[in-house]
């Protein structure tokens, strides 16, 4: 009897050192878009977007309300929502990915590192393979990413009309910058 | 016995702690209340108002044109040389309260309103089938009064509209709308009117691509049987043209009047199947008074 509850209390341990195997986490991380062209600059900001970081195995994820992007003008968000991004059909954006140099990222001490990341983005309803790289600083436990990326539209069968088609770049920057903090359940 | 139930109590546990950030990631969302937007695209569906209302912090401003009916053939030029102009603003104080004025040329009409947003159709934790919006407005003629031997009062020239908009998008395409309104006048013309009208709205607007919407819109009058021969009810068919920053709507409609009071109590309106059809349209463009992004 006491074999079985000491194998289990060790077995409920190991579970445990799986979890203390550190994941961070936000739910307000930052994400902004920038569409410049000579005739007009469109910005859009949501600052609810979702990240899970797990610091063993490098994997690392985002999640993106697709109707939490604010715009400055209202009629544009409800167009970016209904005409382009077509969020009622495609709610979500999200990001699946992989940090293939965490072995050189060392989150129990502070410093600066650069990480290459390498995954999979949907958007709209279709799928890419990305890379991009993140300046990472950790300070005390708490990580802090920044990254940008460009995006075009068409990759992601956002159709934009001809009539407009001056008015929106051909490709869009999108500026992330995250602070994750220790994942409590 | 007991090696299976320790064995399910190691299991639980390690499902509770070894969870996959992708599963956290997508469980964030379950809880997620998706309120339903752009029911329709602009505030009005043709003549009527829509549960839309204007953003926050902007303004909105329209102009409306209703020419003569058709029938009169080239003598007029199919009504376009008799039009009726409206102007309209409205502003939204918070993205539940709109206040608008207007001025209409018909019987040089000036109305107020106000457009409160009461219910919000939303998916998610709180699934609500349907927005509601609640429309009130009073409308004043300032035309000169042709029956001078009457005693005139300003009270005369005033009416009063009460309507509460319900609509549903049921798809990304269909919307439809239900509106039970009160109309009161406080001088009607003839003893065949009602100072206090009741009617049932019922609109809609369906998508033919992102920027193009077919539009319908009806209303049904609660007379009685000597007075509905004499009037007929608003009805209008539309479409809903959508470009960069303006929404046009054209529309054929039996009624030259763009007010409630006016085009809901059915004293001007042409019969629609006997060549009593007017072509109009709205023009509306929003401005952004917003100072943070």
């Amino acid at each position: 009897m006491n074999k079985y509850i000491l194998i289990s209390l060790l077995l409920i341990a190991v579970s445990l050192k799986v979890l203390s195997q550190d994941i961070y986490y936000t739910k307000s991380g930052l994400v902004e878009f920038t569409s410049k062209t000579p005739l007009e600059n469109i910005e859009a900001v949501n600052n609810q977007v979702v990240s899970f970081l797990k610091t063993e195995s490098g994997s690392i994820n985002f999640g993106i309300l697709i109707k939490s992007f604010k715009f400055k003008n209202a009629l544009m968000e409800e167009h970016f929502n209904e005409n382009y991004i077509e969020s009622d059909e495609f709610p979500k954006a999200k990001f699946k990915g992989t940090i293939t140099n965490i072995k050189d990222i060392d989150f129990n001490k502070d410093g600066d590192y650069t990480a290459e990341i390498k995954g999979k983005i949907s958007i709209h309803g279709v799928t890419k393979e990305i890379e991009a790289k993140a300046e990472i600083s950790i300070k005390d436990y708490k990580v802090i990413a920044n990254s940008t990326i460009m995006l075009k539209p068409e990759d992601f069968d956002i159709e934009i009309p001809g009539i407009v088609r001056e008015k929106i770049a051909k490709e869009m920057t999108v500026k992330m910058s995250i602070n994750y903090e220790l994942y409590k359940k | 016995m007991k090696t299976i139930f320790l064995l399910i109590f190691v299991l639980i546990t390690n499902i509770i702690y070894a969870q996959d950030i992708d599963d956290l990631l997508d469980g964030e969302f379950d809880n997620s209340n998706n309120y339903v937007s752009a029911t329709f695209k602009s505030t009005r569906i043709i003549n009527a108002n829509s549960i839309e209302l204007v953003k926050k912090q902007h303004l909105n401003f329209t102009i409306s044109h209703r020419f003569g009916s058709i029938n009169n053939g080239i003598s007029d030029f199919f009504g376009i040389d008799r039009s009726t102009i409206r102007l309209n603003l409205e502003y939204g104080l918070k993205d539940w309260f709109t206040v608008g004025i207007d001025r209409s040329s018909f019987s040089q009409t000036y109305d107020g309103y106000f457009k409160f947003r009461l219910l919000r159709q939303s998916t998610g934790k709180w699934a609500i089938p349907v927005s509601i919006t609640y429309f009130t407005s009073f409308e004043v003629f300032t035309r000169k009064f042709t029956e001078a031997e009457r005693d005139n009062y300003l009270s005369s020239r005033l009416s009063y509209v009460h309507q509460l908009l319900i609509a549903r998008k049921f798809n990304n395409k269909l919307s439809l709308q239900l509106t039970p309104s009160l109309v009161h006048r406080n001088l009607v013309p003839t003893a065949l009117d009602m100072n206090d009208l009741y009617a049932v709205g019922l609109g809609g607007r369906y998508k033919i691509t992102n920027r193009f919407a077919i539009t319908a819109e009806y209303f049904y009058t609660i007379r009685s049987p000597r007075s509905s021969e004499a009037y007929n009810n608003p009805i209008a068919i539309g479409v809903d043209i959508e470009t960069g920053g303006h929404v046009f709507q054209l529309m054929l409609t039996n009624t030259s009047l763009m007010y409630e009071g006016g085009f809901i109590t059915g004293n001007n309106n042409d019969n629609f199947f006997k060549g009593g059809i007017h072509f109009g349209f709205n023009i509306s463009r929003t401005f952004s008074f917003t100072k943070i992004k």
